[in-house]
């Protein structure tokens, strides 16, 4: 675990315009330490979904981001409204998203979609009035 | 084909990125929907047609390096767009035709749609 390379980023909530922030940050990370192309896709995409996510449903949170010789895992973390149905919003289509969201060119029901199809594992831990915790690993 | 090419070819303008106008797109995704850029382009280098005129069309352009957006129906970027474009070396381009009209232009002079 000490070769571990660890970072964390505030993601704000209901900040439209800085959404995607820490996902860019990771990306250009991943870069610069050499990650293959393929695998710095698959962690740019599903962070970013997940990131939209949490500004946009959760008012913001916390992105841990561990980057080891074999794996990254990223860790998303918010105390928001919780997910009532993760069976149901797992679904292509379903959205709990506002027509300001979608105005965003988000809230089409692709999100979690997206960060299972771009992970190669995927946790989500969520209780209503509590928060969601979202666990994605990537083997490298 | 050069990004200065399919410039000339919708009649866009150049928003900020003018000195990349030599460089090459190898395909175009056109769509409204973010979620879908990132679910289903593939490759590189391409450009994307958009309708959506906020930061979020930079930021999933920039994540899926892509090098170029076209914002079409005359949509006009705010600041924090096209200075995020600048940050993400991503040339910005705005064009009076619609949608179809941007793409059936582009199709029709060679540039393939993402394969991916």
């Amino acid at each position: 675990m000490s070769e571990c390379l660890k970072f964390s980023y505030l993601v704000e909530g209901e900040n439209f315009d800085g959404a995607g922030a820490a996902s860019e940050d990771t990306k250009a990370r991943l870069k610069r330490l050499g990650v293959s192309k393929e695998v710095i896709r698959k962690v740019a995409i599903s962070m970013y979904e997940a990131e939209i996510n949490m500004v946009i449903h959760a008012n913001g949170g916390k992105a841990d981001v561990m980057i080891c010789p074999d794996k990254i895992k990223v860790v998303m973390k918010d105390t928001g409204k919780g997910i009532e149905n993760i069976e149901q919003a797992m679904q292509e289509g379903f959205s709990t998203a506002s027509e300001q969201i979608r105005s965003l060119g988000f809230g089409a029901g692709m999100g979690l979609p997206n960060m299972k199809k771009y992970s190669d594992s995927l946790d989500i831990q969520s209780q209503v009035g509590v928060g969601t915790v979202v666990t994605m690993e990537y083997n490298i | 084909m050069k990004i200065c090419q399919l410039a000339q070819i919708i009649d866009a303008r150049f928003v900020c990125g003018e000195e990349k106008k030599e460089k090459e797109i190898s395909s175009a995704f056109a769509c409204d929907l973010m979620s879908d850029v990132l679910a289903y382009v593939n490759e590189s280098n391409g450009a994307l047609l958009s309708g959506l005129a906020n930061p979020q069309v930079v930021r999933t352009a920039a994540m899926m390096d892509m090098s170029c957006v076209v914002l079409v129906r005359n949509k006009m970027p705010d600041k924090k767009t096209i200075e995020l474009a600048k940050q993400n070396g991503i040339v910005l381009l705005q064009c009076q035709h619609n949608m179809y009209t941007a793409c059936g232009l582009l199709f029709g002079a060679g540039l393939m749609g993402d394969r991916g």
